[in-house]
């Protein structure tokens, strides 16, 4: 299957600053990109390039086999665009403004009653549709750029902090819109939530300075974590003998902490050697004892400290295991 | 074409749902009428015709078209909507154009809106209805020339203030360079041909020439060739985002 998105070795240079460094990747259909990496990263760059809205210092960017440079309109008819901040013609209302962008990506009038119908029911529109842009909320108005991205149903879907600003109900919605969407898309988001790629993506790119640093699953990127398959425990060890010490002692683990909590002293979190499962192994020891366990818990990888330590300067580069 | 005209719409529309379109047709149709039967002293003249009403229009559009121009463009790069707009599937050309173009049609309107004064000085005597026309249009083509400088400039700045100032001033080059107070500085030195030249360029001189009533076809296509070259720069500006 060809890719709906290519990039090839792109870069982009602001007087000085180099936004956007040698960057190449493929998105095919079915799959969902998330971006993720510090403010400045080159994100926002990144998707303006593959939009057609900046054009790159070096490299190509192509939508659906269609070149940016060469064939931009083709291109850009099979692309839905939500750009960061979600700018919107605030005089309009919140109907005009879709109608606007339907008409001038020539969607026949039967169609755009028949999309406009779908997507304010998908965005919650329902309500706002008759009122100026400018006097909505701002989760609204992320909505309504929303709703502008998908209307034409597009081949390819490039959103920027698309679930930005929106409350928690929101979120769980348009996740759950663009998994849904994504089985016949290609789609790229970028996000400073975590959890949000956990959430939707099927993959993972982090940028930093520019630069892909890891592109993989989000699972593999969990397992990049020290905290993969740590196991937290909290045992009453009444019938005498010490959690930590025997913690220690078990084959598969490689170092335990304590992680006290407000009412429990006695707990502790156990690091496996190179990520491998020690859940099974930690509650066989603990059960010979005859301890009575009260929690126990298996992570799954702290996507939070992959990201620091990935993206910050110094520990960068080598994953932790 | 379809994205011309969407685009041509949405602008158009822009301007009746805020005050701008009101405010701009009441101080144009005001100060039409200050000039024209204060200044102008149209009655006093003692002849049937529209000039009082006419000279006056490129000192009106000076300040006026920049006015109604500043945010063609640098509201879109200000808010960030040029992002989206640039981003649907319209080459700048049409975005340009039809974004002009509405603008365009808004004075056209602001113009039409003055027709009491024709129909005045129908009333209180008999004007040449010829000449009458030949200088509407050759005002509404003054001020199509003053627009697309006004939306070119606005491109070049998010700024609105800014891009109003420096479409004044280039506006005012534009217009000045055909009257005597400019030409005397030449007229000392520089060979005749030079100085026909160089008020061949003024806005002044070239609707002049129009509204006595003689549609000449190289007043129109200075017109024309200025609306169109600026209108090219506008293409570049927008065409070239880097410091969006
Ligand atoms: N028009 C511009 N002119 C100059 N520099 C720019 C321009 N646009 C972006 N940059 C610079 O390029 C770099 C990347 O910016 P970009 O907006 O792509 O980051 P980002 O990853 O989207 O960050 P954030 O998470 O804050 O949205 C930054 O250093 C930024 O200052
Ligand atoms: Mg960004």
């Amino acid at each position: 299957m060809t890719a709906l998105i290519e990039v090839g070795s792109v870069s982009k240079q602001f007087g000085s600053i180099r936004a956007v460094d040698s960057v190449s990747f493929t998105v095919n259909r079915g799959e969902v990109l998330g971006f993720l990496g510090p403010n400045g990263a080159g994100k926002s760059t990144t998707m303006r390039i593959i939009t057609g809205f900046l054009t790159p210092t070096s490299g190509s960017a192509s939508v659906c086999g269609y070149d940016l440079a060469e064939e931009g309109i083709a291109a850009r008819a099979r692309l839905g665009y939500l750009p960061e901040g979600s700018p919107l013609y605030g005089e309009m209302t919140a109907l005009e403004f879709l109608r606007f962008t339907a008409s001038v990506r020539g969607l026949s009038t039967s169609k755009v009653a028949e999309r406009i119908k779908w997507v304010v029911g998908q965005l919650g529109l329902g309500p706002v549709l008759a009122q100026p842009i400018e006097t909505l909320s701002k989760g609204f108005k992320r909505r309504v750029g929303l709703a502008q991205s998908v209307l034409h149903d597009p081949d390819v879907l490039i959103l920027d902090e698309p679930t930005d600003g929106l409350d928690p109900n929101q979120k769980h919605e348009v996740r759950g819109l663009i998994r849904t969407m994504s089985a016949h898309k290609a789609i790229i988001i970028s996000t400073h939530l975590l959890e949000e790629v956990d959430a939707v993506c099927t993959r993972a790119m982090v940028i930093n300075h520019g630069k892909v640093i890891v592109d993989c699953t989000p699972d593999e990127l969990a397992s990049m974590s020290r905290y993969r398959n740590a196991v937290t425990v909290c045992a009453s060890t009444s019938s005498g003998g010490d959690l930590r010490v025997t913690l220690e002692g078990l084959a598969g683990v490689s170092s335990v902490e304590h992680v006290p909590k407000a009412t429990v002293s006695n707990r502790f979190i156990a690091f496996p050697k190179d990520g491998k499962s020690i859940v099974g192994e930690v509650t066989r020891h603990l059960q010979e004892k005859g301890w009575e366990i009260e929690e126990l818990e298996v992570d799954g990888g702290r996507l939070d400290e992959v990201f620091r330590d990935l993206t910050t300067t110094g520990s960068a580069k080598k994953p932790l295991h | 074409m379809i994205q011309i005209l969407s685009i041509f719409r949405r602008e158009f529309s822009g301007y009746f749902s805020t005050p701008i379109a009101y405010v701009f047709i009441v101080i144009f149709l005001f100060l039409n009428c200050i000039f024209t039967f204060f200044l102008g002293d149209i009655y006093a003249r003692g002849q049937a015709d529209l000039e009082p009403f006419f000279t006056w229009h490129p000192w009106l559009y000076l300040f006026l078209v920049p006015a109604l121009a500043m945010r063609l463009w640098s509201e879109e790069r200000r808010v960030g909507t040029v992002e989206l707009l640039m981003t649907l599937p319209v080459t700048v050309w049409q975005a340009v154009l039809g974004k002009y173009l509405a603008a365009w049609a808004f004075t056209g309107i602001a113009l039409m809106l003055t027709f009491p004064v024709w129909i005045t000085v129908n009333y209180l005597g008999d004007p040449d209805n010829g000449v009458v026309i030949a200088a509407y249009i050759g005002s509404f083509l003054m001020a199509g020339a003053y627009l697309a400088i006004g939306a070119c400039i606005s491109a070049l700045t998010k700024n609105q203030v800014i891009a109003f100032v420096v479409a004044v001033v280039v506006c005012f080059l534009f217009t000045i360079t055909g009257l005597p107070m400019v030409t005397n500085l030449f007229s000392s030195w520089a060979p005749q041909a030079v100085i026909e030249t160089i008020s061949s360029l003024s806005f002044v001189t070239n609707f002049q020439n129009i509204s006595r009533g003689v549609i000449d076809a190289r007043n129109l296509v200075y017109f024309a060739s200025l609306i169109v070259f600026w209108l090219f720069v506008n293409t570049l500006v927008v065409g070239n985002r880097d410091g969006a």
